[in-house]
């Protein structure tokens, strides 16, 4: 596990059923990108999130493939439909197996 | 004659632009379009990118890419040491198909952004970015 | 003399006659609340009529970045630290938690630091928190720049976001803020610069390709895109000398400390933005 990995996610409290809402996701990751050396001029492996999704009930909002040309602490902003109440679910994957996540409830308004 | 440092910092113009990183084509645009779309041709329109004309810092640069009607967007930025970047696979939940991020480029060069439409064609776009050379901020 | 002619041939340093400062016609607003980012300049200043803050020199999308709290990354590590405010550390076993009894209590330290205490000594913020550790909780020193202090001065820091900087230079600061003055118009290091001559004679211009500013710090700790991480006063003060060549004074060092009470009473009257984020 990373050290130090923590997500911030902006997600409404309330919606109207049917209603678009912006979601806005940061997680604090090094992101190595496998291109850095260390002092003796060897290549630091590469340690990056590689994998983001964020489901709403189950149903797919968004999954996006990382590569590591995406800079340290991710972020992604990005729309979702919100049909009725219910919860998302923010999962990121690191390259050493870890898996982080964070859920958030939406209730109508 | 004395020169000071008032006088050497007075020295201006064009000299900025010799501080830019010359551009980087490891891979050309069209090639690596090409690669996305397995050798289809790509429409020019349907698909916005939103990228700053400088970053100012090429550590972090803000990009945001809009493509109505796409089941994914992938960024690549051709003057990387690994051309590509990320791609977003928009569900039935998106409200949209556009995402912003940060991504990381090596020196001026194109990002470019593919998207591949629900009946399978293509579209996609590219700006230039110049990334200069830091200055006393280290 | 050559020598210097030289390495400032070889650094390449220009510059644009014109002051331009990038963001002079924005506005600055975090979470959609007005920030004031120029005022008149502190009386004692003789050289500067304006203050601005280092936002305004930034390029449009660095100053988004700033605009929304969910924006702005820094708010991750502002995040970890009130876990770790929340958390038990040391022999006593406390948390800052179990004394302060939210971050919210230190509403107004920030804009009138560094200050002189009941002894006469300067103090800053982590030194207040090192001293909290070490006394009250029998817990081991932070670094002052380690990313664990800097997101705990940040979240001090941020309590006072919006307020006014006042940072009080008479009295009993009045020696320390002397020496501050001295050296940040003292020469240093083999470029032979001082504080003065990029951020009092040049702010506006370009040095390469880097947008001079002021050199304010109302908005540390702040995030800087550089190296994706919060970044100290004290840690800016060494990475600036180490620009010049100079061997840098140690961060906590009283040099230090009286530059820093010297240059945040240069932005009296400007607003807290920490944590602000910067190139």
């Amino acid at each position: 596990m990373a050290k130090g990995v923590k997500p911030r996610v902006k997600v409404p409290k309330t919606a109207s059923a049917g209603e678009m809402v912006t979601l806005k996701t940061l997680i604090s990751h090094k992101m190595e990108s496998g291109q850095r050396k260390d002092s003796d001029g060897n290549k630091i492996p590469r340690s990056i999130i590689n994998r983001f999704t964020c489901a709403f009930n189950g149903k797919t909002v968004v999954d996006v493939e990382m590569l590591p040309a995406i800079s340290t602490n991710p972020y992604f902003q990005f729309d979702a439909v919100i049909p009725e109440a219910g919860e998302f679910h923010f999962t990121w994957y690191d390259d050493d197996g870890s898996v982080y996540e964070t859920k958030k409830k939406v209730e109508m308004a | 004659m004395e020169v000071t440092r008032r006088d050497t910092m007075a020295i201006g113009g064009a000299a900025v632009i010799s501080t830019l990183i010359p551009s980087i084509s490891v891979a050309s645009t069209n090639d690596l379009i090409m690669g996305v779309t397995g050798g289809a041709d790509a429409a020019t329109s349907g698909i916005d990118l939103t990228a700053p004309e400088i970053a100012e810092n090429g550590n972090t640069v803000p990009i945001s890419v809009d493509a109505p009607g796409a089941v994914a967007v992938t960024i690549l930025a051709a003057g990387n040491p690994l051309p590509g970047v990320a791609t977003f696979n928009f569900g039935d939940g998106a409200g949209s198909q556009s995402a912003t991020t940060r991504i990381r480029l090596a020196g001026t060069q194109d990002v470019i952004a593919v998207a591949k439409m629900a009946d399978g064609s293509f579209a996609a776009v590219s700006k230039t970015v110049k990334v200069t050379i830091g200055g006393c901020g280290g | 003399m050559k020598l210097i002619k030289i390495i400032l041939a070889m650094a390449g340093l220009v510059a644009t006659p014109i002051v331009t400062i990038a963001g002079e016609d924005s506005q600055l607003t975090i979470n959609e609340e007005p920030f004031v980012t120029s005022v008149a300049a502190p009386a004692h200043l003789e050289n500067v009529d304006t203050i601005y803050s280092g936002w305004t020199f930034r390029t449009d999308e660095t100053q988004a970045l700033q605009m929304d709290d969910f924006d702005n990354p820094a708010f991750v590590f502002i995040d970890q630290a009130i876990d770790t405010f929340n958390t038990v550390d040391g022999s006593a076993g406390k948390a800052c938690v179990s004394c302060h009894e939210s971050p919210e209590v230190f509403k107004g330290l920030r804009a009138s630091m560094p200050r002189v205490n009941g002894s006469g000594e300067l103090e800053t913020i982590p030194e207040l928190v090192n001293n909290c550790r070490t006394e009250r909780m029998g817990a081991e020193k932070w670094k002052w720049s380690g990313g664990k202090m800097a997101g705990m001065v940040g979240l001090i820091g941020l309590q006072s976001r919006g307020m006014t900087v006042d940072v009080a230079i008479n009295g009993p600061a009045s020696s320390m803020w002397e020496k501050g003055k001295e050296l940040y118009y003292q020469r240093v290091g083999q470029l032979d610069m001082s504080c003065s001559n990029c951020h009092e004679d040049n702010y506006g211009n370009m040095i390469r390709a880097d947008h001079l500013s002021q050199g304010q710090i109302n908005g540390f700790p702040t995030y800087r895109l550089k190296n994706a991480k919060l970044n100290t006063i004290h840690g800016r003060f060494k990475g600036c000398m180490k620009n010049i060549r100079a061997t840098p004074f140690k961060e906590g060092s009283d040099e230090f400390k009286a530059l820093e009470l010297y240059v945040a009473s240069r932005s009296n009257g400007l607003m807290i933005e920490t944590p602000s984020v910067r190139n």
